[in-house]
């Protein structure tokens, strides 16, 4: 038994091995094959200034910055365009999925038409037709739709009044988290009382009052940092204010709408497997039909959902590379296609191009297996 | 999707440059030999830029670019019909070149100093002269480039474009926007649906894109030209036979118009005592022989094609709907940059 085992360790240890020198030897020799045809090689090119304009940047960006810098602003808009789909995503999919089962005839087919046309037309199309479609529509920043001269929409995008942040903002950052702990602490809290002695306990007006006391600490420490800026009107564009490019919404719309068919037919699978005795015995118990679908069926349901969820989360994350069709600066678009051109290595940048989306991926697997495991069928303890 | 072309492209460098231990035959040159044993030349071309390279709407390639590649294959195979064209993205060209997917790039490319050093090619010749400006709306009652303080600018990805508009708004101490296409025709429909108050690309590209709008009146091309982009053809570093033939088929093109030899006179020019017109022409001296092709090699290439006038006019000049004057790209002796080293 005992030696079988050592065989076993010793061949897998061979295989290894030789994938190990394959993957060295073939490193090398591109290397060597690189330096022989005068093609740069290295990552030092991270650190060169990058020279060129970002139109959508979360950090400070400039023209002096460097190509490692441009690496964050594309990673970070990104991640931006992809939470933000995932959430609405998340958000239209179940709605969509429980509409779809629902009695009312016409709710359950508008979901179908909906999910049938958004499921079957290509991506990239959806995000040419929102963005030139709309942005045919819109008019030009002189004649810009506004909202109270304070909001204004126009084909350079959505310009919105915007709070900047003075030096003692953080204490309201600091404040801000604290609220949201001492939420996550009473709900816990109340969870256990009412586990314990059935009793409710009070949630919101503690909440409340935390809320006030934290943000009134941070005024006396801070002041009010806070300056508004409006956005006006000068020459060409707006200037001040918080802009959303309208390639942004593109994208965004685009994204959410598409992989919220996907989600639908998921959630729809998902509370279809949920044995109907289930929903027979929470209508017994007396429960009204939307209690029955949120405590009982969906929390069931879940556990059949989440694991072609994480798909849809990872393809929407994956699709977001479509933005360089219509110029949103995804990493994607400043990294493989302008750094790319800029310095010409390929290897390297296809490479951290493709590290990146992979560490996404398997961040987003990570979080969404942990999530499952929680949702999953706790056996009987006793 | 052109992502997965990348991708391809760079798995094939990859493969490429892992495989070729010890075949050399990229780096140390028989590119012409390669050629020649293939039957046909491999060209990378652009997606399509009237008056450089385009289809047509039978499908058939045209352009100065496109004829820059038709004199190559009437040099090497007496047949200008023998050449593949790939259309590449400004941001694949490099890696295609690289990795020898084409043998030449004619892809209204800048020669510049990063380019050159840096990518493993070299850029033989100077077959345009261009600079970059500004499309802007007639309406917008814009008469120079210092007014577009605050624009925004709707250009190309992968292009020195992003970064002179950079260098140049900067330097003027202007504010501005860039919005960056993949595609050139993306980047020109975005323009037109007013995402943008400009484009900005290549002098050239300017006047031929506007074309492609939907009404081309309403629209001025401003006046500032705000760097030099020396446009060529391009090919891998280290073949230098290879490159003396790209550099000699442009200089026989101007050769031949400086000696005012068309391919309509061809005939008559051939019996012609001058000796110039008489190397040019083969009849003395070895040059074509030196070049690894045939005695007849500049007959060929303008008996096909044409001399550089000729060329320039049948795809940019002032009778075509670009309407482009020779400008900077007229011979020296016109006042011009064109200028051909002696054939001797």
């Amino acid at each position: 038994m005992r030696s079988w085992l050592n065989r076993d360790a010793l061949l897998q240890a061979i295989v290894l091995l030789a994938v190990v020198a394959g993957m060295v030897w073939l490193v090398g020799n591109v290397q060597s094959n690189l330096e022989r045809q005068n093609i740069n090689s290295g990552f030092g090119f991270l650190s060169e200034r990058a020279g060129f304009g970002i139109n959508q940047t979360l950090i400070d960006y400039t023209e002096d910055d460097s190509f490692g810098r441009v690496v964050v602003v594309g990673l970070l808009n990104t991640l931006l365009v992809s939470v933000l789909g995932i959430f609405f995503a998340t958000l239209l999919g179940f709605s969509l999925g429980v509409a779809r089962l629902s009695r009312n005839w016409l709710i359950s087919k508008i979901a179908m038409v909906y999910i049938e046309i958004f499921r079957n037309v290509p991506l990239l199309l959806q995000i040419m037709f929102w963005y030139f479609g709309v942005l045919r529509n819109l008019p030009s920043p002189r004649q810009a739709l506004s909202i109270g001269e304070a909001m204004f929409v126009s084909n350079r995008g959505v310009v919105v009044p915007w709070l900047e942040a003075g030096a003692g903002a953080v204490w309201y950052g600091v404040a801000f988290a604290g609220v949201l702990a001492g939420g996550f602490w009473l709900r816990r809290r109340a969870l256990k009382m009412k586990l314990n002695t059935g009793q409710a306990s009070r949630v919101w007006r503690p909440l409340a009052l935390l809320t006030l006391a934290l943000f009134a600490v941070a005024a006396l420490l801070a002041g009010v940092p806070f300056t508004l800026d409006v956005p006006y009107l000068k020459g060409f564009n707006f200037r001040g204010g918080l802009t959303v490019i309208p390639e942004f919404v593109a994208l965004l719309l685009a994204l959410s709408l598409y992989t919220a068919a996907f989600i639908a037919e998921i959630v729809r699978a998902g509370i279809n497997a949920v044995d109907k005795g289930q929903r027979e015995a929470s209508a017994a118990l007396g429960l009204p039909e939307s209690l029955a679908l949120r405590l009982v069926v969906i929390p069931q349901a879940l556990r059949v959902i989440i694991p072609p969820l994480t798909s849809q989360y990872l393809n929407l994350t994956k699709n977001s590379s479509l933005a360089v069709a219509i110029a949103y600066p995804d990493i994607v678009s400043v990294l493989a296609g302008t750094t790319l051109s800029q310095v010409g290595q390929a290897v390297e940048i296809i490479f951290v191009t493709m590290m990146i989306y992979l560490s996404l991926s398997l961040l987003t697997s990570w979080a969404m297996n942990r999530y499952n495991q929680r949702m999953a069928l706790v056996g009987n303890a006793s | 999707m052109q992502m997965f072309r990348q991708i391809f492209l760079c798995f094939g460098l990859l493969v490429m440059a892992t495989l070729t231990v010890s075949s050399t035959a990229h780096a140390t040159g028989q590119t012409l030999e390669l050629v020649q044993k293939r039957g046909h030349l491999k060209c990378g071309v652009s997606q399509g830029l009237p008056g450089f390279s385009t289809p047509d709407d039978r499908g058939s390639w045209t352009g100065i670019d496109v004829d820059f590649c038709k004199a190559m294959a009437a040099a090497i195979f007496n047949d200008a019909s023998k050449v593949k064209f790939t259309p590449l993205s400004a941001k694949e060209r490099f890696t295609a070149i690289q990795s020898g997917e084409v043998d030449i790039i004619a892809r209204n490319t800048t020669w510049s100093m990063h380019r050159d050093t840096a990518l493993g090619v070299d850029f033989p010749v100077i077959n345009y002269y261009d600079g970059q400006g500004f499309m802007v709306r007639r309406d917008l009652g814009i008469k120079s480039a210092l007014e577009l303080d605050g624009a925004t600018l709707c250009t190309n990805q992968g292009t020195t474009t992003e970064l002179n508009a950079a260098d140049y708004f900067r330097s003027n101490a202007m504010q501005y926007e860039i919005v960056a296409f993949e595609k050139a025709d993306e980047s020109v429909a975005a323009y037109n649906s007013g995402r943008c108050d400009a484009y900005t690309t290549d002098h050239s590209a300017l006047y031929a894109q506007k074309l492609k709008l939907t009404d081309p009146k309403a629209h001025i091309v401003l006046p500032e030209v705000i760097s030099k982009e020396p446009l060529g053809p391009l090919v891998r570093q280290g073949d230098s036979a290879w490159n003396d033939l790209v550099r000699w088929t442009h200089y026989a093109s101007l050769t031949a118009e400086e000696l005012g030899v068309t391919s309509k006179n061809l005939k008559k020019m051939s019996r012609s005592s001058n000796p110039a017109i008489r190397r040019l022409f083969g009849l003395d001296g070895s040059f074509g022989a030196n070049l690894g092709l045939s005695k007849q090699w500049a007959v060929q290439i303008i008996g096909s094609v044409g001399n550089y006038g000729e060329i320039f006019e049948r795809n940019l000049g002032v009778k075509t709907p670009l309407g482009i004057k020779r400008g900077a790209n007229a011979l020296w002796t016109q006042g011009g940059l064109q200028y051909a080293p002696p054939i001797r």
